[in-house]
């Protein structure tokens, strides 16, 4: 049992938890992520952790209401626990002097993307940080961002805040006015797969963090596996950050619609018992 | 407790077993008809998932099963046995009506015998070295039954005895996962006094007896039980753990653990890589015998999807193929297909368990290999192509190698697919332990006799050892490791 320390509204259907796992906030580091089941029906789901407290104890979950299991999380308040929470999973960040590194979050991709920018920064890079977002109420942890960004460039589709146009926008303006060494992407696939294309026409080497389809989260079922450079790869163990300019974006958005029937059907039964 | 000649031969020659064995002559025993395991109707039983398919002897037919051992001199069946049970001792307390004696016996060497009784391949080891079945040409007696029996009627019973356990001697060891080879290990350990702590990466504690094996096989609440007698006798669990990843071997180290089993098996399924396997509807038997049997994904009330298809095809042919196959014709499919390729000869899935599958209805393809997937616009697989095959020259494991038909390709729809081809090892702990020896296929090296890594204080077995093998295999892995690291820890303080 992992208790709810906290709960931080971050918009109607985002929120941040930091949640009670002493042992996790010691041994993770930007990258890796855990798994959790809100309750005995619940499903495990994979959560990139967006932080956390070695000395309190505690990591940081940030979280999108989508389905059933992402709404169920939602409802827990502080003081409530979250029945099962196992991690850290996956490799860590390659973490490293990269010289001048864009990292470009997309929507709730932030969140994952806050310690592995921090690090970066702590390492000696030069970090420019692009936030985007359909509109003003999904930009998050700007201020948090910012503390470890040399620039910060804000997006939105409908221009209700900072600079109205998609990530691939923003990234491509900093491309062409400077040098730049590396390229972080995590946000939603297509998010990815376009900045991809974009720093591959640049030749910037990129890696992107993928979220995929997972039940227990260390190697076991191959529910997550994904085309890199024409090889099978599993997320959980093999990723979730690879070689962005290798993954086969769109098998992988097929993939991740693997089990949307299913999910309507559950996401349906859901609404109508509350 | 061992195979040790000199304590079987006092154990055979107490009075009640030889009093027992002059009961029936020899020869009217050899007459008597190996008893049929009762079953539960296969058109009813397609319908339950948790329903098992077999029901278990009632008391007289165990007795009268049991009357059929000759109680011989030289039990070879005992050989038979990876964990050395004390075969003749627990049959003739049943032919004499003490059956919780019989489970106490088990329970000896066995810290699994429900679940033994149910999922180990008896044909293979103690019943193929039962003197029926090498002396005799007859059936064997029905051992696997039997000790199903006698494990079922003490947990009915409501008088579970708990194993004695030597006093404590406060020296903490840990078991790496929670399958059958650790939990085996940890039961032999306990009984000598360490203080014994079981690491699970999953929510529950099991391993693939809960998240692999499906319900009409191995009920869970059988496994609970078994769990719960090693939790008396004092094993702790601690489930959302990842050894190597929660907390390094380091960390646990300097919280007092001197010694470790790693038994984190088999956890990586093996896909066949050919074109569009990648596409929805295909998955690992692993993934979905996990969202079945581990989430619940067949039941409503919980929030685990599983895919339910019409069409259901399952490639491979041995028993977690077969567990899989059944599962989908008890999850509603209409058309639920074995694809293997080779012959019915060469399936590796018990001889029970094929038998089971074709009394459901389920369809065997055999000869025959996936080449090919096919997909709608969303990618959602719809039809494969297969080949067919003919059985050449006996490869490397002396089987006949199948060998392609060409031009033989044609398709079968399908709206599921599920990949039952074999397991790697899990790459987990080999990759957090750099010093630790592995093979190429990724196994942990260890010295057989004593399961003793290149770690001195790390030991290993069961699949991350063997690479796929059965429970039973694993359990006396479990058993070997927590000898050899007795001695070990002993030598050690000398």
């Amino acid at each position: 049992m992992n208790q709810i320390v906290e709960k931080v509204l971050f918009s109607e259907k985002v929120a941040k938890f930091v949640v009670d796992a002493p042992r996790i906030a010691r041994s993770r580091k930007p990258g890796h992520f855990v798994i959790i089941r809100v309750n005995e029906k619940g499903e495990r789901i994979p959560l990139t952790i967006a932080g956390a407290d070695p000395v309190k104890g505690t990591i940081d979950l940030v979280v999108q209401k989508m389905g059933v299991s992402s709404s169920k999380l939602f409802e827990l308040n502080v003081g409530d626990s979250i029945l099962d929470v196992v991690g850290p999973l996956g490799k860590a960040t390659h973490i490293h002097n990269a010289g001048t590194i864009l990292a470009c979050g997309g929507g709730v991709g932030v969140a994952p993307m806050l310690p592995i920018v921090e690090a970066f920064k702590k390492a000696g890079s030069r970090v420019i940080s692009i936030l985007a977002a359909r509109n003003k109420d999904l930009i998050i942890l700007e201020d948090e961002i910012r503390k470890w960004s040399d620039e910060v460039i804000v997006m939105t589709d409908d221009g209700s805040y900072g600079t109205k146009g998609l990530v691939t926008a923003g990234a491509e303006a900093v491309i062409l006015r400077e040098k730049v060494d590396e390229c972080i992407a995590i946000g939603p696939a297509v998010m990815m797969k376009f900045t991809s294309l974009l720093t591959k026409k640049y030749q910037i080497p990129t890696q992107a963090s993928l979220n995929a389809i997972m039940v227990d989260g260390t190697g076991m079922c191959g529910a997550c596996r994904v085309s890199v450079g024409g090889h099978t790869l599993f997320t959980c163990i093999d990723g979730p950050e690879f070689d962005a300019h290798q993954i086969d974006f769109d098998e992988l958005i097929m993939r991740l619609g693997g089990y949307s029937a299913e999910e309507m059907v559950a996401n349906e039964r859901y609404l109508k018992l509350n | 407790m061992s195979t040790d000649k000199e304590y079987l031969r006092i154990e055979r020659e107490k009075e009640w077993r030889t009093e027992l064995r002059k009961k029936i002559a020899a020869k009217d025993r050899t007459a008597m008809i190996r008893v049929r395991m009762p079953e539960m109707d296969p058109s009813i039983r397609i319908r339950y998932q948790d329903r098992e398919v077999n029901i278990g002897l009632v008391a007289t037919q165990a007795q009268s099963e049991a009357a059929r051992c000759l109680d011989c001199v030289n039990p070879t069946c005992i050989e038979g046995c990876p964990v050395s049970i004390n075969i003749p001792k627990f049959v003739k307390y049943i032919e004499a009506g003490s059956f919780l004696e019989a489970a106490k016996t088990l329970k000896e060497t066995s810290a699994l015998p429900a679940v033994c009784g149910r999922v180990c391949p008896q044909e293979k080891q103690c019943e193929a070295s039962c003197f029926y079945t090498l002396k005799l040409k007859k059936e064997p007696v029905a051992i696997g039954h039997l000790e199903r029996f006698a494990a079922d009627y003490e947990r009915e019973s409501g008088f579970m005895s708990v194993p004695e356990v030597a006093p404590s001697n406060g020296i903490k060891v840990a078991a790496i996962g929670s399958g059958p080879a650790s939990l085996s290990f940890a039961g032999d350990m306990i009984k000598l006094g360490y203080d014994v702590t079981v690491f699970e990466a999953l929510h529950e504690i099991g391993g693939v007896l809960k998240y692999g094996i499906p319900e009409f096989r191995l009920p869970n609440k059988i496994v609970d039980v078994e769990l719960d007698n090693l939790q008396q006798m004092g094993v702790k669990f601690i489930r959302n753990f990842i050894v190597g990843k929660t907390a390094s071997f380091e960390d646990l180290k300097a919280e007092g653990f001197e010694a470790f089993f790693v038994a984190s098996g088999a956890g990586l399924p093996r896909f066949m890589n050919i074109p569009g396997e990648n596409y929805n509807g295909i998955l690992s038997s692993n993934e979905y015998l996990t969202r079945v049997n581990l989430m619940n994904a067949n039941k409503d009330e919980f929030d685990t999807p599983v895919i339910k298809g019409k069409n259901v095809a399952v490639i491979g042919g041995g028993n977690t193929a077969m567990d899989s196959v059944r599962t989908a014709k008890r999850l509603g499919a209409e058309r639920a297909i074995i694809i293997y390729r080779r012959s019915r000869a060469e399936m590796p899935a018990r001889v029970e368990e094929v038998h089971h599958a074709e009394e459901e209805g389920i369809e065997f393809l055999n000869l025959a290999n996936p080449v090919e997937y096919f997909a709608d616009e969303k990618g959602k697989v719809n039809r494969m192509r297969v080949q067919r095959m003919v059985l050449g020259e006996p490869d490397a494991s002396g089987r006949r190698r199948p060998v392609v038909q060409e031009g033989s390709e044609y398709d079968i729809p399908v709206d599921l697919v599920v990949v039952a081809v074999g397991v790697s090892p899990n790459p987990l702990i080999p990759s957090e332990v750099k010093a630790l020896k592995v093979s190429k296929w990724g196994t942990i090296e260890v010295n057989e006799e004593t399961m003793q890594s290149s770690i001195p204080e790390l030991f290993a077995g069961g699949d991350i050892v063997r690479g796929g093998a059965t429970v039973i295999l694993a359990m006396g892995d479990g058993r070997k490791a927590a000898a050899s690291m007795d001695q070990y820890l002993k030598e050690k303080r000398k």
